[in-house]
């Protein structure tokens, strides 16, 4: 869950490196980096999660 | 946009370097922060720890640091994408070869030594009571020769980030996100305090041992914030000098208003103004406020310190309550939370129309390539050599255990917190 978590943290990079690079200025260029930053979230997510377990076993 | 320091005339310059020479304040005032929110059988280990983040950071930097940071209009590797070329790092000569000491140009370099120190300071609030010094040594080490100066470059550096617009005056992205998601990663890797805990996942309360050093450091914090958020928007967005009087109006009302805003939270909430997560308030204000710090009107500088004070009392308990995070000195919420939430309101309440969109890329690049990054390399370490101390080292204290005396010899010791055997 960790390494998918920060797989998807780096996806959504590289979506917005893609945006910024190959479309024009507009509505669609941001629909992408917003639609990236999600992703991001979706990242994170699964990183807190993935380390929410083990530090509760460890406890 | 950053400015060639060649461009600068002289008693700007000048007078940048003065601001420069301020920075360690904040230094020296995070670190108090930080010993002060920890126990007090680790204290002398928290400040010998900060003065030795310091002195690798100084040298790292100063090897190849400085190189990949660069900055505008010195030699760069760049990718030539979509017909654009997307400046990506500094080419610059390693052991500061090349800067012109005995002159001005060389001030952003300056000004990213002491930054460097700034960033790497922030990941011992999050790794307090249980964080071995030599780890501390090579985590610093990581950080300032590689993900500072990297995203440095991007952003005040003349980078890719710096050519779509992307503002950060003072270092709310560059200085704070970078070591604040440094300090996340260090608390994953370290996992909690002994202690912290109980087995149902309750966390208990461990106090920090001086709330004097705690609001000392606040002060001191203020004086390297101001002189930070001035040199910084001088040589990183281009302001004129005059624009001081603007900068030190608003770090000064961030910083307050966010103080007020935790305290009047904590005291609707609790019943009395809690006064360590008032001067973690503070320091997000300053935080906070950084990155538009010379493009907001005061007006909006409250604004962003009232909004950064109320995110942090809510992220400092989520993070303990809900995400198993054990972060005694809160560098997560008050550098990584107040830091984007800076970025973000830089775009957002800008005086000029912002470009809000190059900020939102900012903020993308630094959850999507520098947490991953950071996390990465300290993982590495860690898989290398352990980063945390020995569970004896944790029972007995990080000063006796490591560096053989504690910070208060002459206090009586007795139990202070909660053990769990």
């Amino acid at each position: 869950m960790k390494l998918t978590g920060f797989l998807l943290l780096l996806g959504g990079w590289i979506i917005v490196l893609a945006a910024i690079a190959l479309l024009p200025s507009g509505p669609s260029q941001i629909s992408f980096v917003l639609l990236a930053i999600g992703v991001e979230a979706l990242g994170l997510t699964l990183v807190f999660r993935a380390h929410l377990i083990p530090s509760r076993e460890r406890r | 946009m950053p400015v060639r320091v060649a461009a600068l005339p002289e008693t700007s310059a000048a007078l940048c370097f003065l601001f420069v020479l301020l920075i360690p304040s904040a230094t020296a005032g995070l670190a108090l922060i930080n010993a002060g929110l920890g126990r007090f059988r680790n204290a002398a280990h928290a400040m010998l720890s900060a003065l030795c983040v310091i002195a690798v950071a100084a040298v790292v930097y100063f090897v190849a640091g400085a190189a990949w940071q660069g900055s505008a209009g010195q030699p760069a590797f760049a990718l030539h994408v979509a017909g654009q070329d997307w400046n990506w790092i500094g080419a610059g000569r390693f052991f500061m070869r090349g800067l012109d000491l005995e002159g001005w140009s060389a001030l952003p370099a300056v000004l990213g030594l002491m930054s460097a120190g700034l960033a790497a300071i922030i990941p011992l609030g999050s790794g307090a009571d249980r964080w071995r010094l030599g780890a501390i040594c090579a985590s610093t080490a990581l950080l300032t020769g590689w993900t500072f100066p990297l995203f440095a470059h991007w952003a005040w550096g003349g980078g890719w980030l710096a050519q779509l617009g992307f503002v950060d005056s003072g270092g709310a992205g560059v200085i704070q996100v970078v070591g604040g998601l440094t300090a996340l990663s260090i608390t994953w890797i370290l996992g909690p305090r002994r202690g912290k805990f109980s087995s149902e996942g309750v966390p208990s309360a461990l106090p920090g041992h001086n709330a004097v050093l705690v609001l000392l450091g606040c002060f001191l914090a203020w004086l390297g914030w101001l002189g930070l958020n001035a040199a910084g928007a001088i040589l990183f967005t281009g302001v004129p000098a005059s624009r001081v009087v603007l900068i030190a109006v608003n770090t000064t009302l961030g910083a307050g208003s966010a103080a007020l805003s935790v305290a009047a939270i904590t005291r609707a909430r609790f019943g009395k103004a809690d006064a360590s997560l008032c001067a973690n308030g503070w320091v997000a204000g300053l935080v906070a406020v950084s990155a538009g710090c010379a493009i907001v009107r005061p007006a909006a500088a409250v604004m962003i310190g009232l909004i950064a004070g109320a995110l942090i009392v809510y992220s400092v308990e989520w993070l303990e309550l809900h995400l198993g995070v054990d972060d005694p000195g809160g560098s997560v919420s008050v550098h990584a939370v107040a830091g984007l939430w800076g970025l973000l309101a830089a775009g957002l309440l800008a005086v000029t129309a912002g470009s809000w969109l190059a900020q939102l890329v900012g903020v993308a690049t630094l959850l999507g390539f520098i947490l991953p990054l950071t996390y990465g390399l300290n993982w590495l370490l860690n898989r290398l050599s352990p980063q945390r101390i020995a569970v004896e080292g944790e029972r007995q204290g990080l000063d006796l255990y490591e560096l053989g005396a504690g910070a208060y010899p002459d206090f009586q010791t007795h139990n202070e917190d909660f053990w769990q055997r």
